[in-house]
């Protein structure tokens, strides 16, 4: 069952949460909707859901080709799963799982042995079948959570929707039911669409993510396009570290820290400021000159507890770096708080236009892919 | 107990016992003989006087009070004003609250404000807004008298006023009971396909339920023990318009203490026992609130 939403708006008085979002999530996919608070994704999964009306004007909200804009969320079969599990606190976890099928009008209610069947076998699936006779205040943040699930699947939902499903759950729960949810995915295919605030959660476990800022969707790419192809800024800074600089493009030239590269992308536009970020891992540190463009920089802190080694830098002309290189790398080239280094980007982002008031179409990104380093 | 009851989220409403913050044995005790010697004073003793005052002639002369033709009536009026303030109010409260609590919309604000009012005037007012309305003179007055309708100094006029002077403890305990919820609950349930008849029926209901009957036990205290309102309107007609309370001051009035206190003593059990019902509920809501709290239903997104 695929959903499609076109040009969906919405405003809470005078704040708008969405304006003009399209989205198509495919069959069996696993979509994030990726986003600060106030993006706008919460809002926008109550809309596909039901729990939310549209603003008028709005377009369809198709499940399947079929538009269940006008149909209240219990007619439209989802699976929806709170952040805060909103499990039914006086009834058992048999009872929460069993509650949409029983609720059933009578002539579409499984017969009870098949109810209690089904739920058993939930309850398998969620690994919680020794828990059926408990209350959810019996049981931790983790379990509610699968509980919240199985009661969501138990209506054989045409799509699963997740609002920060673990986004009340600590660190380590958290990583494990992630893993868990892309396994139990991978079995039962149904669509699903999460919401979350974490990156980490997004670019792991989803097919695709939806990055969203300011009630707009920014970009929708796979965890891999959107990390290392960013559409706009916003998705640049938004996923993983980034170094900014204030740079300049005139005449085909690039300036920013003390380098100068050959741009040859920006050669038709007129000389102006422009935005450029680099990754942390997207730099060359060398302590010597090695041919590549580069510049000088003196090392301040150095954090080498982990797979990479990660170095604080200031720059030449008084920008303060993250570095990232790789551990044997770095112990390789006997770098130490207070050596001067030679840093060369690799991959760089450039951002030209207003940072915000411009349409993201405006802020075109120029890849600079990575040169031959000597 | 109740200071914990109402703020179950914050640990620190718990009594500490630790020696470094508590007050010299001396302190406390003089404290706690403060307090019960108040409650002796004015609570234990003037209770303890209506049950010696009306048993002060021998139970017989106690039993005969009680079942004298007039106070029977009054114990009838006074049972049948309960038996339809209390259901109408339970259900107008519930419908306030749920309102109020799980849904936005224009004027909610004013409707918070006006379930309080019936608290906020003195019943006496009250009752007079009843005369104003359906007394001879008043609005309603000629439409009813052409119609033979009889309002005011008769019962429906008692059960009208009742029923405004006890409006509020059914809201108001509730409100913030399901607000403390949230609308999550029931938003998963619609989800699952229940109709609001029975999102209603089994999660929003068993979630308030203790909540609900605490509420309707001081409901039911209130409309059987009001005085001021029901006196306005009643037009003390004896056997006929006279509730407890009211059949009480007449008797009072006439110097006849030990039917007097005889039927206040009825009042006043009527009081403990709603006393001790509300005693075990407030631990029941407690409870229902202490596990709101443990599963934080989450403010929706503005």
């Amino acid at each position: 069952m695929s959903i499609e939403v076109r040009k969906i708006s919405k405003t809470f008085g005078r704040f708008t949460a969405l304006k003009d979002v399209s989205l198509t999530v495919h069959t069996g996919e696993l979509v994030a909707l990726l986003g600060p608070s106030g993006s706008g994704k919460t809002t926008l999964l109550r809309i596909i859901a039901g729990l939310e009306q549209p603003d008028p004007g709005s377009g369809p909200i198709l499940f399947q080709d079929e538009d269940v804009a006008r149909r209240g969320v219990g007619a439209r079969q989802v699976g929806f799963v709170f952040q805060h599990y909103a499990l039914f606190r006086h009834m058992t976890v048999l009872e929460n799982v069993a509650f949409g099928l029983r609720v059933r009008p009578r002539r579409q209610r499984p017969p009870k042995s098949l109810i209690r069947d089904r739920v058993q076998r939930l309850l398998q699936l969620v690994q919680l079948e020794t828990f059926a006779h408990r209350y959810p205040n019996q049981l931790s943040g983790g379990q509610r959570q699968r509980v919240a699930l199985a009661r969501a699947l138990a209506i054989e939902p045409k799509v699963l929707l997740l609002d920060e499903p673990f986004g009340a759950l600590d660190a380590k729960v958290r990583k494990e039911l992630r893993q868990w949810l892309r396994r139990l995915h991978d079995e039962i295919h149904v669509t699903s669409v999460f919401v979350t605030h974490d990156q980490d959660e997004a670019l792991e476990l989803a097919d695709r993510v939806v990055v969203m800022d300011q009630g707009r969707v920014e970009q929708i790419g796979t965890p891999d396009e959107v990390f290392h192809s960013p559409a706009t800024e916003f998705v640049t800074t938004f996923l993983g570290q980034v170094n900014f600089f204030h740079g300049r493009v005139e005449r085909g030239k690039l300036y920013f820290a003390t380098l100068a590269w050959e741009s040859p992308e920006h050669a038709g536009l007129p000389s102006q400021p422009v935005r450029v970020f680099v990754r942390p891992h997207d730099f060359e540190v060398d302590t010597h000159r090695n041919g590549a463009p580069s510049f000088k920089a003196t090392v301040c802190r150095v954090h080498s507890a982990g797979p990479n080694a990660r170095l604080e830098l200031l720059a030449e002309s008084g920008e303060q770096l993250s570095v990232e290189l790789p551990l044997e790398r770095y112990r390789a080239q006997g770098i130490t708080p207070g050596s001067q280094v030679y840093v060369s980007p690799r991959d760089i982002k450039v951002f030209t236009g207003d940072e915000h008031d411009a349409p993201a179409a405006q802020t075109e990104p120029v890849e600079h892919q990575a040169r031959a380093q000597a | 107990m109740s200071e914990a009851v109402l703020i179950p989220t914050t640990p620190m409403a718990r009594p500490r016992s630790d020696a470094a913050i508590s007050e010299p044995a001396v302190v406390r005790w003089a404290l706690v003989a403060v307090a019960m010697l108040f409650l002796g004073l004015f609570l234990v003793l003037p209770l303890v006087a209506v049950f010696v005052q009306a048993l002060e002639k021998g139970v017989g002369l106690y039993l005969k009070s009680l079942v004298d033709r007039d106070a029977l009536a009054a114990v009838r009026l006074t049972l049948l004003t309960a038996l339809v303030v209390v259901p109408l109010n339970t259900v107008f409260g519930v419908a306030a609250a749920w309102a109020i609590a799980k849904f936005e919309f224009t004027g909610k604000q004013v409707l918070t404000t006006l379930v309080d009012l019936p608290f906020s005037i003195s019943p006496v007012i009250a009752g007079l807004v009843f005369v104003l309305l359906f007394g001879r003179d008043g609005w309603l007055g000629p439409w009813l008298e052409a119609r033979d309708l009889k309002v005011l100094f008769a019962v429906p006029g008692i059960v009208l006023a009742t029923l405004f002077v006890t409006f509020p403890f059914v809201a108001r305990e509730l409100i913030p009971l399901m607000q403390a919820q949230g609308a999550e609950e029931e938003e998963a349930a619609r989800a699952l396909g229940a109709g609001g008849w029975q999102t209603f029926r089994r999660v929003t209901l068993p979630n308030v339920k203790w909540g609900l009957l605490y509420g309707v036990i001081l409901c039911n205290g209130r409309a059987m023990g009001e005085f001021g309102a029901v006196s306005v309107v009643s037009g003390h007609i004896r056997g006929q318009t006279n509730t407890m309370p009211l059949h009480v001051e007449i008797l009072y009035n006439e110097y006849n203490l030990v039917a007097a206190f005889a039927v206040a003593s009825l009042l006043a059990m009527l009081a403990l026992v709603t006393l001790v019902l509300k005693s075990v509920l407030q631990w029941k809501v407690a409870r229902q609130l202490a596990l709101a709290a443990d599963g934080p239903a989450g403010g929706r997104k503005p």
